[in-house]
């Protein structure tokens, strides 16, 4: 024995209290972490698709959290158990118990928790990037600069004017739309508020012209990045009237937390309107 | 081996790896101290956006003019704040640090393959850590592109102000610093492979080596890419080239003249490197934990041989998940859905893994020392911040959390959470080793109740705050109408962050008061068997008087019919029989 026994010795009485209050606080971090996690979070939804989304979530949610709940308890029990004890257990497993458990439990808990990423998320990951546009569909382009949301809309032509980097100045022509260009004399341009109609599918194409944004509206759950030099699409249907807020998700530069726009649905009579009115 | 004399070549410039972990160490806890400074600033801006710092004002005029910080010197700390705890703090202490100190102990070797690449990696890598801290003084200030740098907005001066001179100081520290891993990770895998005493077979290895060798040769793997992506940046950013940098960018008001280039090629070679940097940073505190877990319940691991296996799974698929940090960067979807099937299989021996520390614990005769307890943490933010890692390795759900406050908790949980808890059992553990005596126990328990219930309750709410949309990298949240809730929890939470940080001047204090006035520890004071506990404390130059001859696996604990309860590695049949 070495001068240092008194470290390693189990004392009963000493460590039981101690194992108590250890075995305590993890069981506790089970029981509130599922409390505190067990209210509805995520921002009121606005889309088709976002449903899905939920829902992964929401799996999510249930299944990791049952997990954590009890690997916290099993834990917090095993302490409390351990610290009593002056001898292993007997109940120590032999080598092909250990691995039948480990190897068991470990794939079931990957189970669990990903079988809903097979069941719903792949589903809803192809609805939402694979989906034919329709005939109907709202086309706008939004352009993210240094730090603002721009729309675009076609105007009645249907087709968008050409845009050249060098006429782009930030006053009058975000965008460096080229009025040479005979499409681009009736697209319409507005800064930092976004138009579309509710029930209807919006196509918006994403542009940047200087660094990397991220469009990102929560309660449409729609978030994509825009690299320059990329032109991504987004599709969805939104499916509430209301003013939702746009932010940034990608670190863009100083005014990155005020890069904020506003996603207007309305209704198809309104955005008609709208739209004429823009345009004379 | 002849023992160097003098103190310079014995302490500041030696070869020998005992004396370089160290040093490793010293460097690396500096640097977490003025981290987690930066870690205040940053809690102190979000808690309270409106009320003036004076003290702070004076002290940072340039940042925090008035007391009120400006958003590119925000941007900077947090830049700053996730370079240091990543690069500067955790791989030093946690990978360099007692990668260097333990391997060749517990292998039973002498000193590392290359002892003198191994004092040229610690200069590089301090080297590397003073560059890094002097890019705060240069016109422009420090870094401000994020810890990921993405370009454009790290490629051009005028995008941000940290992108200035600030950013090519980051990337020259970075390319110092992949260099000198990149060394001290050869070091580690060649010791592993060529030095290992008589006896020791890869499967008589303590977990923890296995752990050092797995994260040493991703490093060696990973590391790279990311040294040519810097170098590349560089040209972008001062010859004109243009990797990164596509046609058409209006920065600033002027057309730049570059073309061609893609920004989405940064990222790929970014996360090459980065995410198996995530596991080279994880492993050995999952190693270190799963090897203190047997002294302290006095029986061996839980599935031994398979908690092997799953290291070396995580460590061959981390190679290969890069891709889940891009899932809405606009590449492919279907090469999307390929990494989040990817990164699903990686959680399988992860689980494994999990479920092994927990066993570990099962049955055991539980010996609550400051090792043990630490460890218990690293199990509870294993088994919590895991599960964040399903939610983001999903594309699915990444969707709306990617780039949010859940990624924040997450990351903190795993290479913040379980990193550091596993490095404070290591320096409680081994500090005995180190320096001859023991730290201060009840303070130590002290450390651990300040440090995990504040810590876990920042992280754990920053899911939440993520889940309720909340994107990170802003510097207020006040216009933002849907994240009002989001935005309110950030006072009690910065408190928290900032009890986190407090609570480790009992460390401070525990680290410096037990140097000298700790208990006398003697060669093996936690009864343990692996070799680095039959020498003395601290073990003498060259590591071993004699040749040790190992005879047995590292988890001899409680065996049957043994007087003691623990058998060291290094016993022979009839030492280790005693009773009937």
């Amino acid at each position: 024995m070495t001068a240092d026994d008194s470290v390693t010795r189990s004392d009963s009485g000493r460590w039981s209290a101690e194992g108590m209050a250890l075995g305590a606080l993890f069981v506790l971090v089970g029981l509130l972490g599922v409390a505190y996690g067990a209210r509805s979070w995520f921002p009121e939804l606005a889309s088709r698709h976002g449903a899905g989304i939920d829902a992964m979530l929401n799996y999510l949610l249930v299944s990791t959290g049952g997990l954590f709940l009890v690997g916290h308890l099993v834990l917090g029990l095993f302490i409390w158990q351990g610290s009593r004890r002056q001898r292993v257990s007997r109940r120590s497993a032999t080598p092909r118990a250990e691995r039948r458990l480990s190897v068991g439990l470990g794939m079931l808990m990957a189970l669990i928790a990903e079988g809903g990423v097979l069941a719903i998320g792949i589903p809803v990951w192809g609805e939402y990037y694979m989906s034919d546009t329709p005939d109907d569909a709202v086309v706008i382009e939004v352009t993210g600069t240094q730090f603002m949301w721009h729309a675009r809309y076609p105007g009645p032509d249907g087709q968008f004017g050409r845009l050249r980097p060098e006429l782009i100045d930030s006053a009058s022509n975000p965008i460096g739309l080229d009025a040479d260009d005979r499409r681009a004399a009736d697209d319409v341009v507005w800064t930092g508020e976004v138009y579309a109609p509710v029930d209807r599918t919006i196509l918006i194409r994403l542009r940047s012209t200087d660094v990397i944004h991220s469009f990102f509206v929560p309660s449409l759950r729609v978030k994509q990045d825009v690299v320059p030099g990329m032109t991504p699409d987004v599709q969805f249907v939104a499916t509430r009237e209301g003013r939702f807020d746009i932010a940034c998700a990608e670190l863009c530069g100083l005014g990155h937390y005020r890069m904020q726009g506003f996603f207007n649905v309305v209704t198809d009579t309104e955005f008609d309107r709208w739209l004429r009115e823009q345009g004379s | 081996m002849d023992e160097p004399r003098g103190f310079l070549r014995r302490y500041v410039f030696s070869t020998d790896h005992k004396v370089i972990g160290i040093q490793y160490i010293l460097t690396g806890l500096v640097m977490g101290l003025f981290g987690a400074g930066l870690a205040v600033l940053i809690r102190l801006q979000l808690g309270w956006p409106e009320v003036p710092k004076t003290l702070l004002g004076v002290w940072l005029p340039n940042g925090m003019p008035g007391g009120i910080m400006t958003p590119e010197f925000y941007l900077a700390v947090v830049t700053m704040h996730g370079t240091i705890m990543v690069f500067f703090f955790i791989s030093y202490v946690l990978v360099s640090g007692f990668g260097n100190y333990l391997v060749p102990l517990q292998i039973g070797a002498k000193d590392m393959a290359f002892p003198l690449l191994n004092m040229l990696s610690f200069w590089v890598a301090l080297l590397s850590a003073v560059v890094m801290l002097l890019s705060f003084l240069v016109e422009g200030g420090a870094a401000a592109a994020g810890w990921t740098a993405y370009p454009p907005l790290s490629a051009v001066a005028s995008a941000v102000p940290g992108s200035a001179l600030g950013q090519s100081v980051w990337l020259l520290s970075m390319a110092l610093f992949i260099a000198s891993f990149t060394m001290s990770g050869l070091n580690i895998v060649a010791t592993v492979f060529s030095l290992r005493a008589p006896g020791m077979s890869m499967m008589r290895l303590p977990l923890t080596v296995w752990s050092y060798f797995i994260a040493s040769i991703l490093g060696v793997l990973a590391f790279p890419p990311l040294t040519a992506a810097a170098i590349m940046l560089l040209f972008d950013r001062h010859l004109g080239t243009s990797f990164f940098l596509p046609a058409g960018l209006v920065i600033g008001g002027t057309v730049l003249p570059h073309q061609g280039g893609s920004p989405l090629l940064w990222q790929h070679l970014f996360w090459f490197l980065g995410h198996p940097e995530v596991y080279v940073l994880i492993l050995p505190a999952l190693g270190i934990a799963a090897d203190i877990l047997p002294v302290f319940t006095r029986k061996p691991p839980f599935g031994y041989r398979w908690s092997v296996y799953s290291l070396i799974a995580v460590g061959a698929l981390s190679m290969v998940v890069w891709g889940h940090h891009m899932f809405v960067s606009g590449m492919s979807p279907f090469t999307g859905e390929y990494f989040s099937l990817a990164t699903l299989t990686i959680t399988v021996p992860m689980a494994i893994y999990g479920v092994n520390m927990l066993g570990s614990v099962w049955g055991g005769a539980v010996r609550l020392t400051s090792p043990m307890v630490w460890s218990l943490g690293v199990i509870a933010l294993f088994g919590s911040g895991g599960f964040g890692g399903i939610y983001l390795g999903n594309a699915t759900a990444d969707m709306q959390l990617h780039d949010t406050y859940f990624v924040v908790g997450h990351f903190h949980l795993m290479i913040g959470g379980v990193t550091m808890f596993g490095m404070f059992a290591g320096i409680y553990y081994w500090f005995p080793k180190m320096f001859g005596r023991l730290m201060h126990e009840g303070l130590g328990k002290a450390h651990f109740w300040a440090t995990f219930v504040p810590f876990f309750m920042v992280f754990f709410a920053q899911h939440f705050q993520g889940l309720q949309g909340m994107p990170r990298r802003y510097y207020a949240f006040s216009t933002y109408e849907y994240l009002r809730e989001a935005a309110a929890q950030n006072g009690v939470i910065s408190m928290l962050a900032i009890a986190v940080v407090a609570g480790q001047f009992i460390f401070l204090a525990n680290f410096l008061w037990s140097l000298f006035r700790g208990r006398v520890a003697g060669e093996d004071p936690w009864q343990a068997t692996t070799l680095e506990w039959t020498v003395p404390s601290p073990p003498p130059h060259g590591n071993f008087v004699a040749q040790p001859i190992v005879r047995r696996w590292p988890y001899d604990y409680s065996v049957d019919g043994v007087s003691h309860d623990y058998v060291p590695q290094t016993a022979t049949a009839s030492e280790a029989a005693v009773t009937s």
